[in-house]
């Protein structure tokens, strides 16, 4: 029990409320209550139902954190409702919460949405470990703590849909298969008990595969079980590249283009990097290069400041990679 | 206080398709009697791309950046939000992972040089309000932007993961609710545009390979600033920049919208403030006409 004494608070909560069979568009409902200290996000729905309006529909069950349905936003935020403290809402928002679905778009009733993208993307990798099973085996199959520890805390996902709905490019292609997916992969893959083949070559798919992630690390934020969604994406570009699986295509050689640039001149040739990314693609970007070679944005390759101490770049370049393509 | 004194860590873009922010830095830090000692040694961060090819390659090369502004006994000042993460993110595993930063070190060693963890890392918005102060640079704005609504946007490599950033500064900054860059325009005398997209993706880093996503989310983003009736917008990362600012014709193609605002570096919007002459930052080098100056 806490030793702080309980505070009382009035907040005003601004509810989105939608029912797909009735209504043709969202609405939202106000409602003002006294909010203790004490109380979690979910603590607030389920008084909105119980003292407010019984027809107001939400997910819940495990009230821990473990059975990932009751994650919906506050002010934007994802959030799993039974682990978020009201008082760290109020504390980042104020005392005006707008309390809404993961995703407006896929509203079905109220706080409840249509969750079938995330299972649908979840199925595409393959999301269990895929090998050979000894039915009679004579010896246990140990896993080392050094090989359990290369998941990285990925088998935690409780799959609640927080990464995914706070992701930007699942919000607008319905094609990319979203950081829960991902680290789903990531964690299989991670697996030494793993023999699936085909996998890391599934997330590699340009135009929906892992290369489309913006790296703008809303999932590592969104994640309740800090899980990092991102870092594993990182990594799977890792294993592409280390693995083999790595096509040439725009998005490696964007990547790779770096190193190239790195060890030529230490800084990024900008233009170059766009070339060697996008080989005869590059026409596309000729109107806006010439906007930008007008107002002096483009400097050509012999105009490009080299670092200083060049040598020890390409010295370290030499020694430190890790990496082939 | 004593003169303020940092090493900077330009990044590329301040010396190519930024020249403005180059410019504008250095008008602002000498208005301010900033002392920054430029990193001329310094290599790329990576961008956050050369660390999907090779992880191990790009902590080393991030903290040979790191090691020079040691060798300086200085904070490390960046100007650019990925650059910032990319460092942050180098310091930050290996001043929690021993064995990694001695394999780092072991490399380093072959350059006659080390990493020791000695120099804090932070971005140029963040030293100015924790180290000279939004109060101070309040007094010494001439011109106040008082006539304009300005739309803040943070871009994402500032904000989150935000139990890095947060280690980088003193003054907090929630990535749901950010504030620094929203007191920046205040102290400078404009009044701040509040929009949905002023703390979300810009989509530059998706730009080569999934131009349709990345060019839907900056048109998204000016959308939001106009509609919350911005006069212009301003942002701290030079990559942002050349989304919000150069990228205005496929934004409107990908959202049917025609999108289009002056898009200002943090530190121009300071200049204009503190009444540094138009032509010292660089105005000209924009792609949307900066029409208000």
């Amino acid at each position: 029990m806490s030793t702080n004494a309980i505070t009382t608070q009035k907040v005003n909560f601004n509810v989105f409320r939608f029912n797909a069979d009735e209504d043709y568009l969202p609405y939202y409902e106000d409602y003002s209550m006294d909010v203790t200290s004490e109380e979690v996000v979910l603590d607030i729905l389920n008084r909105i139902k119980w003292d407010h309006d019984g027809s107001f529909s939400y997910r819940r069950s495990c009230r821990h954190g473990i059975c990932g349905t009751c994650a919906i936003k506050v002010n934007g935020r994802v959030t799993l409702a039974c682990k978020e403290s009201m008082t760290d809402m109020i504390e980042v928002f104020g005392n005006e919460l707008v309390i809404e679905p993961l995703s407006k778009k896929r509203a079905i009733k109220d706080m409840i949405i249509d969750k079938a993208d995330f299972w649908e993307k979840h199925e595409q990798v393959t999301p269990y470990l895929d090998t050979e099973i000894d039915e009679a085996p004579t010896a246990e199959n140990l896993v080392t703590p050094a090989q359990a520890d290369a998941l990285d805390e990925a088998d935690l996902c409780i799959q609640c849909g927080a990464c995914h709905y706070a992701c930007p490019v699942v919000e607008i292609s319905d094609d990319f298969m979203g950081p829960a997916a991902f680290a789903a992969a990531y964690r299989f893959e991670a697996d030494v008990r793993d023999g699936n083949e085909s996998r890391l070559t599934d997330v590699n798919k340009m135009g929906s595969g892992v290369w489309d992630c913006v790296k703008c690390f809303e999932c590592a934020e969104a994640c309740p079980k800090e899980i990092n969604p991102i870092e594993k994406i990182g990594k799977l570009h890792n294993m592409l590249f280390q693995s083999g699986k790595a096509e040439s295509n725009v998005a490696t050689r964007h990547a790779v283009g770096f190193e190239k640039s790195i060890k030529r001149v230490g800084v990024l040739d900008e233009g170059g990097l766009v070339l060697y990314s996008e080989l005869a693609g590059i026409v596309k970007h000729v109107p806006v290069a010439l906007k930008m070679f007008s107002k002096g944005k483009i400097v050509p390759p012999w105009g490009i400041t080299k670092s200083d101490n060049l040598d020890e770049i390409q010295k370290l370049v030499k020694s430190s990679s890790t990496a082939k393509f | 206080m004593g003169k303020l004194k940092y090493a900077l860590f330009t990044g590329c873009t301040a010396k190519q398709s930024t020249p403005e922010q180059m410019m504008s830095t250095m008008a602002v830090a000498e208005k301010l009697d900033i002392e920054l000692i430029e990193l001329t040694e310094a290599s790329c961060c990576g961008a956050s791309h050369l660390q999907d090819y090779d992880d191990f390659l790009s902590l080393v090369l991030n903290a040979r950046n790191i090691a020079y502004a040691e060798k300086h006994d200085l904070t490390m000042v960046t100007i650019c939000n990925t650059c910032q993460l990319n460092t942050a993110m180098t310091k930050h595993r290996l001043d929690n992972n021993a064995d990694l930063k001695k394999r780092v070190n072991e490399k380093l060693e072959e350059v006659g040089l080390v990493y020791a963890g000695t120099s804090k890392i932070t971005h140029f918005l963040y030293a100015i309000i924790d180290d000279f102060g939004l109060d101070k640079l309040k007094e010494m704005v001439v011109t106040p932007l008082s006539q304009f609504n300005i739309a803040p946007f943070y871009g994402c490599h500032n904000i989150r993961p935000s139990e890095l950033q947060n280690e980088t500064h003193d003054t907090p900054e929630n990535p749901y609710n950010p504030s620094s860059l929203d007191d920046l325009i205040i102290a400078c005398g404009g009044q701040t545009v509040d929009y949905e997209e002023k703390n979300k993706c810009c989509g530059f880093h998706a730009e080569l390979q999934s131009p349709k996503v990345a060019a839907t989310l900056t048109g998204n983003a000016i959308a939001g600033a106009m509609d919350g009736n911005a006069d212009w917008m301003v942002t701290p990362c030079p990559l942002c920049h050349l989304k919000l600012d150069t990228q205005t014709g496929h934004a409107s193609h990908a959202i049917g919208r025609e999108v289009s605002l002056p898009v200002l570096h943090m530190q121009q919007m300071i200049g204009l403030a503190l009444g540094c002459p138009p032509e010292t930052l660089g105005m000209k080098h924009h792609v949307t006409k900066v029409d208000f100056v």
